[in-house]
């Protein structure tokens, strides 16, 4: 985990509206080491999305530079697990875990096994020929975390998947997302609101203030890999560590929560 | 699900019989009407004898001859005017700048009646197949390029954000997002657009044409064989119950992902 995989220096985001500029994101300094699994907190509104977005290529920086260390030839450099429902509804389960490789071309048999394989590491292989609709919102997010696996990139981008799923769905997929990335222990960076998922599967936290959206704090969390969910809960650490970041992030919501109220006043 | 009713028999089929139980009525009253003189049969004949009429039509092969002149015009029109409308109407959806430059004259020129451009397309593409081929393409045109333009601006941003993180090349994005995203849409103009052909075959050729069903029915008028004008009238529907058929089936196969909702 020594060399720097992401390199932000000074990168800010500026949205120009009817109603004048907004600042998403005040200029922001971070090295993301290869291999880690970065955890983004914060309040709604933070410009956590915004952050993704750029890593992502799907929206530009106002200011500053974003550096990604080149991938070997041929692998795509990120890909995205959206937030919220992302599959085309007009492909089976098989046809969107395979966009990616489709997209760069791959031949038809490498594509075969390498979806098969995740396919079945989520647990969908039965649901090859089904259609999104067909799915439970779980299963659902399972074909879109396929999908970015399938496609072999060197960055995982994560906007909050499982902010839509109840809690027992949320601890599954969570040990799921666990047990797959071990098998290949990329750079994750990982958007979530919620602490206990943040300590749970990261490397590293990095707490964002509330709006304009800045590094408040960055927490390295010290659990040893490969982790059990419910385990690791179980442990007095985890909840120390838990609630010291909540004290963090206590400021940050309550300030969000004062402008949100500002503003509709 | 299956309910007893009436008689022992299944809401359904009651259902069924009564759907067909209607034109059959119809048909036999206006065969009693015309067979006891309550209605003029120089306007109305008995069903019958457009039966009959019919029967001589397909036999002595007049039917087939008009039927064929037609369908083939149909196709022609269909695809010269289908296919660039589904081109133009989905990169309209997807590039502002084309739609901004291509809009205005779509909605200038959609409102003007197509029968009305009939004489102008007669004398620009003349008496030929071309005439009527340009005029069946027009119908079928609008209703495809608006409906698909509609199609792909109603297609969520999120797919596109999707795309575009997987590495889809422009005509990737055209063909894995804008076309079968747009596709519940782009079918019912088809549908549309199949009607419109269909009115405008008819016109156009019961002006400029020596054969059609329009140029057959338009000669029935001419000599007072009016038992061939409703043989006309009743192939031109049948034609327009199974083209339309035709297209909810494709639609059922190519778009199953709607069905559920």
């Amino acid at each position: 985990m020594s060399d720097v995989k992401i390199r932000l220096r000074d990168l800010s985001k500026v949205f120009h509206t009817r109603a004048g500029a907004f600042t998403a994101l005040e200029p922001m300094t971070l090295d993301i080491p290869t291999g880690c699994f970065f955890m983004i907190v914060g309040p709604s509104g933070c410009g956590k999305t915004t952050l993704l977005r750029i890593l992502a290529g799907l929206e530009k920086p106002s200011s500053g530079t974003l550096e990604i260390t080149k991938p070997a030839a041929g692998r795509p450099s990120n890909s995205m697990v959206f937030q919220g429902d992302s599959l085309f509804p007009w492909m089976s389960v098989f046809e969107n875990a395979a966009y990616g490789l489709r997209m760069r071309h791959r031949p038809e048999g490498e594509i075969k096994d390498i979806v098969g394989h995740y396919l079945q590491r989520t647990g969908l292989s039965r649901f090859h020929n089904a259609f999104p609709h067909q799915l439970s919102g779980g299963m659902r997010q399972r074909v879109s975390i396929a999908r970015a696996f399938a496609n072999d990139p060197d960055i995982l981008l994560m906007d909050e998947p499982f902010s839509a799923l109840d809690e027992q769905n949320k601890i599954l997929l969570q040990e799921e997302l666990l047990r797959i990335w071990e098998e290949t222990r990329k750079t994750v960076m990982f958007i979530t609101h919620s602490v206990d998922e943040a300590v749970t599967l990261g490397d590293r936290i990095m707490i964002m203030t509330a709006h304009p959206g800045r590094a408040k704090q960055i927490v390295d969390v010290p659990f040893e890999r490969p982790r059990r969910v419910l385990e690791l809960r179980a442990k007095p650490e985890y909840g120390e560590l838990v609630y010291s970041i909540w004290g963090h992030l206590r400021d940050e919501v309550q300030r969000a929560r004062a402008l949100d109220e500002g503003s509709a006043a | 699900m299956k309910k007893p009713g009436t008689f022992g028999l299944s809401q359904d089929t009651i259902e069924r019989l009564l759907n067909v139980a209607s034109p059959v009525i119809l048909l036999l009253i206006w065969e009693i009407c015309a067979r006891f003189g309550v209605i003029d049969v120089r306007f109305f004949p008995a069903p019958s004898k457009i039966f009959t009429q019919l029967m001589v039509m397909v036999e002595n092969g007049q039917l087939w001859k008009h039927f064929w002149a037609s369908m083939q015009r149909l196709f022609w029109g269909f695809l010269f005017g289908g296919v660039p409308a589904l081109i133009l109407g989905v990169a309209m959806g997807l590039s502002r700048p084309l739609r901004m430059l291509v809009e205005p004259l779509v909605s200038a020129t959609y409102p003007v009646p197509k029968s009305a451009i009939l004489p102008l397309v007669l004398l620009i593409f003349g008496l030929g197949e071309s005439s009527k081929i340009v005029m069946v393409g027009i119908g079928i045109f609008f209703p495809i390029v608006i409906n698909a333009m509609a199609g792909v601006l109603e297609i969520q941003k999120i797919y596109f954000d999707v795309s575009q993180n997987f590495g889809a090349s422009r005509w990737q994005v055209f063909r894995t997002v804008a076309l079968p995203g747009a596709m519940p849409l782009i079918l019912t103009g088809v549908k549309l657009g199949i009607g419109m052909g269909l009115v405008l075959i008819s016109i156009a050729e019961m002006v400029g044409a020596k054969s059609g069903l329009g140029y057959m029915m338009w000669n029935a008028w001419e000599i007072l064989s009016v038992e061939t004008m409703y043989v006309g009238l009743i192939v031109i529907a049948v034609l327009g119950i199974v083209f339309s058929q035709i297209v909810s089936e494709i639609e059922r196969f190519i778009v199953p992902w709607k069905q559920a909702r």
